[in-house]
């Protein structure tokens, strides 16, 4: 019989009816009574000592209700430990207004709350601080002799340290027949959401607070705040229904969340503090890097030797690290290899993980180093790849659940054209435009955590699931249905996923490409549940033809159960919960990772990106003028809002190769350009012509529905790609990101 | 050196009365002349739809359609505005009609979290009504003052050619 399945079909986003007509709400915009506005003041010396604050001015303004600093905060927690949260790195967690303390440059200082915003950013300008400053560093290359190992804490089990040396790097580069040696320098950026970091905090009185926030992760934050504030987590409830972009700066609490249910309970008042843009850029950012890469080859190309040393900022509390030396390894062997990753901790906030954070920083240097050992070798840049191909994961010598990215190489290199590419730079022009063609690889993480979702079946036949996730604009509410409503046999109008709340069972944070795969199977076991309850229900029921069948012999369609052998023979699920008193049949389930089976293998999506670029020969500006990314993912539940997130991620690698980067001014230990003007990132006029390819990659090992993974991996190949199609068209390889046009003039 | 704070401009006396036609409605605002035209409608009107990115004219977020034109509201005094005629995203659509623009952003998947939605859509409509963007190059171009940190900018201006070229952008 017809099964109409909804899984793999390009269905619209549902809540785009929503968005498009404003009727979403974001978290500054919830409509509540007597709300009072917080505006932060935040550090303007970079480190150093409060000495003295001034608050009289500023509540003598008509309609300030107070002024909240270190001096006069309220009580809170006294251990660090109550201040963690689910991401925080190794170290000491940030405590806003805790104490005198200037950490860095743009840190909070003091909270104005007033009866309106116009007032309370006018009195944040009117309270005198004193300050002693003290001398910092914010430079990274100045201060490598500082470069360490990271401490090792709990998140150390996501970004595990770079595998030890194998064979003996330094003879086998030595005396490689080909040899490349390069370093590479990449800058700060800042996720830079266009949404503003927001929170609306209802004071509803016997301690119990509902907050409506910007997060990706509800669960997170509402422990974060219960724990600080010495609430019971059940009284503090945490909303994001939509939130306008993350990009990983959601992944922790940050710190408007905190002022504002300080300023909350202070005042026994609705409070909301939303930061503003140039605030924006006063805590996570992905970090500047500096990677040292060393790889040999025998003359035919196969790879001897792999080195990769990488150092990366971090601050001086916390020891945050991304994922870098540990790439090249998984994809290319190499019997000799030496991997390290440094960090050097410097007077800044600490950095965080900002999409694809270590593998669209080390793919950079590992795809370009690889494009130059073609260069040299005089091998097509996609042949190196092939000639060191592997089907199982070098690194830990285990097969991978799937691998495809041999398909994402060559259908990606047929549709861009790969084989009209002049291997000479400057060999190709267009009028005055010098064109290049440049390729890399793409390695991202297939991450699965264990998620709770609860599923029931109501009386009128609809299928209701509740879990705590976000959707952050990945597509997760599209999805999460589309799954359900297969599992159940129903159109989408029937299921109704309710998601962005901590008061709904269990999800991690929305990261690391992980949701669609842990949410996704919690749904799976979870019907599986359901569909057990509605048989054994439907079998209690007189004269019922379900009275034998076991799980196997009976499939739903239509809102109906049906006998398999014997599809005419059918109950209505409504009829189910009808005799059910018509009281909704209910389960609540785990999801988890096949730990057991899945250490056995190595886990990863692919992709492979290939990039045309005009260089002008008098101005040096580059155009992407085309792109095609080709991604193994394993199995795409939504094609529309996959293809979305991929080319998305594709503008990112844009973004990153050739516009954004946050810029400190080291005699100041300020950002200089902590603003939307010049932080540049590309606008309409720089997207010219994508292409998204999802190479066909079934994987029945990895998990219930073969789903590997979509926010990050169209990011991870593209800034390579684009430096080495630069390089084909000028004959210059630049180094440092992003590529500005005054190095190709 | 701070200057003593000025606390009378504060008090309700420097109050003004603003008068608008949002979305065909007849509104007035009692606000301070140095309330944005933004902040007017999202904290005074409570019109949410138009979204703040960075309150500096940066980003387009807050585009609206004043007198026909697409205007950055954030860069905007409301007082300035008294007697204009405002649409906002919220009223693009005619009742459960969407506008043309608003489905096509829906069919070419042109947003992702939809924050810098309904500032798209507003200068994409005012955009279409100027008149001035011919080819794909020219709304690209002409689209530019809306940055989309998500990356759908394919889809954005995929949504805006389909409806510039089927000549129901009105």
């Amino acid at each position: 019989m017809d099964l109409n399945k909804t899984v793999g079909q390009p269905i619209s986003r549902l809540e785009g009816k929503l968005k498009v007509t404003g009727v979403a709400k974001y978290a500054a915009e919830y409509e509540v009574d007597d709300l009072l506005h917080g505006y932060v003041v935040s550090s303007p010396i970079t480190k150093g000592k409060i000495l003295n604050i001034d608050i009289s001015k500023a509540l003598r303004i008509p309609g300030v209700k107070d002024v909240l600093s270190h001096e006069n905060r309220t009580k809170l927690a006294w251990f660090d430990l109550q201040y963690t949260d689910m991401d925080a790195p190794p170290g000491t967690v940030f405590k806003p207004l805790y104490d005198e303390n200037i950490l860095y440059n743009g840190q909070p200082i003091a909270l104005v709350v007033a009866e309106d915003f116009e007032t309370a950013r006018y009195a944040s300008t009117q309270i005198i601080f004193e300050f002693q400053q003290e001398t910092f560093e914010t430079n990274l290359r100045n201060n490598l002799d500082k470069a360490r190992p990271a401490k090792k804490g709990f998140a150390t089990a996501l970004k595990p340290p770079p595998p030890p040396p194998t064979g003996d790097f330094e003879n086998a580069f030595e005396n490689a027949a080909c040899k490349v040696e390069a370093e590479f320098q990449h800058g700060t950026e800042h996720h830079n959401p266009i949404e503003l970091f927001a929170t609306t905090t209802v004071y509803e009185g016997k301690g119990k607070l509902t907050i409506y926030d910007k997060t990706q992760g509800t669960i997170n934050n509402q422990l974060y705040v219960a724990n600080i504030f010495g609430l019971h987590y059940k009284d503090v409830r945490v909303l994001a229904p939509f939130v306008g972009g993350a990009f990983g700066s959601g992944l922790r609490p940050q710190y408007q969340l905190f002022l504002c249910v300080m300023a909350a309970l202070h005042l026994k008042r609705n409070v909301r503090v939303v930061l503003d843009r140039k605030q924006m850029f006063s805590f996570s950012h992905r970090p500047p890097a500096i990677q040292k890469m060393r790889f040999g080859s025998d003359i035919n190309g196969k790879i001897t030797a792999l080195g990769h040393s990488a150092f990366a900022e971090t601050s001086n509390f916390e020891d945050y690290t991304e994922p870098t030396a540990n790439w090249s390894h998984k994809l290319y062997p190499s019997p000799n290899t030496l991997f390290e990753h440094n960090l050097v901790p410097l007077d800044v906030y600490t950095p965080m993980d900002m999409r694809a954070p270590g593998g669209s920083t080390a793919l950079h240097a590992i795809e370009c180093t690889m494009d130059e050992l073609a260069h040299q070798l005089k091998i097509d840049p996609l042949e190196l790849r092939l000639i060191n191909y592997s089907e199982m994961d070098p690194s830990s010598k285990k097969p991978y659940t799937s691998k495809a990215l041999r398909a994402c190489y060559l259908e990606a290199a047929e549709k861009f054209g790969w084989s009209n590419r002049n291997p000479e730079p400057r060999a190709m022009k267009r009028g005055n435009k010098l064109v290049g063609f440049g390729m890399a690889t793409g390695i991202w993480d297939a991450f699965q955590f264990p998620a709770r979702v609860e599923a029931m079946i109501t009386k009128d036949g609809r299928m209701v699931l509740n879990n705590a996730t976000t959707d952050i604009g990945t597509g997760t509410l599209t999805v999460m249905t589309q799954i359900a409503a297969d599992e159940l046999g129903l159109s989408l109008e029937e299921v109704d996923f309710q998601y962005g709340d901590s008061k709904k069972p269990f999800s991690m944070f929305q990261g690391g490409s992980a949701i669609t795969s842990s949410t996704g199977v919690a749904i799976v076991v979870a019907a599986k549940a359901l569909r057990k309850k509605l048989l054994r229900k439907a079998a209690e029921m007189d004269a019922s033809p379900f009275k034998k069948a076991k799980e196997d012999e009976v499939i739903f369609s239509a809102g109906k159960m049906h006998l398999k052998d014997q599809p005419e023979v059918f109950i209505s699920l409504k009829e189910i919960i009808a005799s059910n008193k018509g009281k909704a049949i209910k389960t609540t389930n785990l999801g988890k990772p096949h730990m057991l089976k899945l250490r056995k293998y190595s886990l990863a999506t692919h992709s492979a990106s290939f990039v045309e670029v005009e260089v002008d020969q008098d101005l040096g500006t580059v155009t992407v003028t085309r792109a095609v990314t080709a991604v193994a993912a394993g199995k795409i539940i939504n094609p529309k809002t996959a293809k979305s997130q991929i080319s998305g991620s594709m503008v990112w690698g844009i973004s990153k190769a050739l516009h954004e980067e946050t810029i400190m001014d080291d005699h100041l230990g300020k950002y200089i350009n902590a603003n939307l003007g010049e932080y540049h990132i590309p606008v309409h006029a720089d997207i010219n012509q994508l292409d998204v390819i999802f190479a066909d990659e079934k994987d029945d090992l990895i998990n219930e529905i073969g789903t590997k993974g979509v926010g990050e991996i169209g990011l991870v190949g593209m800034p390579a790609a684009i430096s080495n199609a630069i390089f084909n068209a000028t004959g210059k390889r630049i180094y440092k990101l992003p590529i500005h046009f005054d190095e190709l003039i | 050196m701070q200057t003593e704070p000025q606390d009378h401009l504060f008090t309700k006396q420097n109050t003004c009365a603003v008068n608008l036609k949002v979305n065909g409605e007849d509104k007035k605002l009692f606000i301070l002349p140095w309330v944005s035209l933004l902040d007017g409608l999202r904290d005074h009107l409570h019109l949410t739809g138009t979204k703040k990115g960075c309150d500096h004219g940066q980003c387009g977020a807050c585009t609206v359609i004043c007198d026909g034109k697409r205007i950055l509201s954030c860069l905007t005094l409301a007082v300035m505005k008294n007697g204009s005629e405002i649409t906002t995203v919220e009223g693009v659509a005619q009742g459960d009609n969407l506008h043309p623009i608003q489905q096509a952003f829906i069919d070419h998947d042109a947003f992702q979290c939809g924050y810098c939605t309904p500032g798209q859509i507003c200068s994409a409509i005012g955009l279409i009504k100027e008149g001035k963007a011919n080819s794909r190059e020219e709304v690209k171009e002409l689209m530019s003052g809306n940055l989309c940190r998500c990356g759908a900018n394919v889809g954005i201006i995929d949504a805006i050619m389909q409806v510039k070229d089927g000549g129901s952008g009105e």
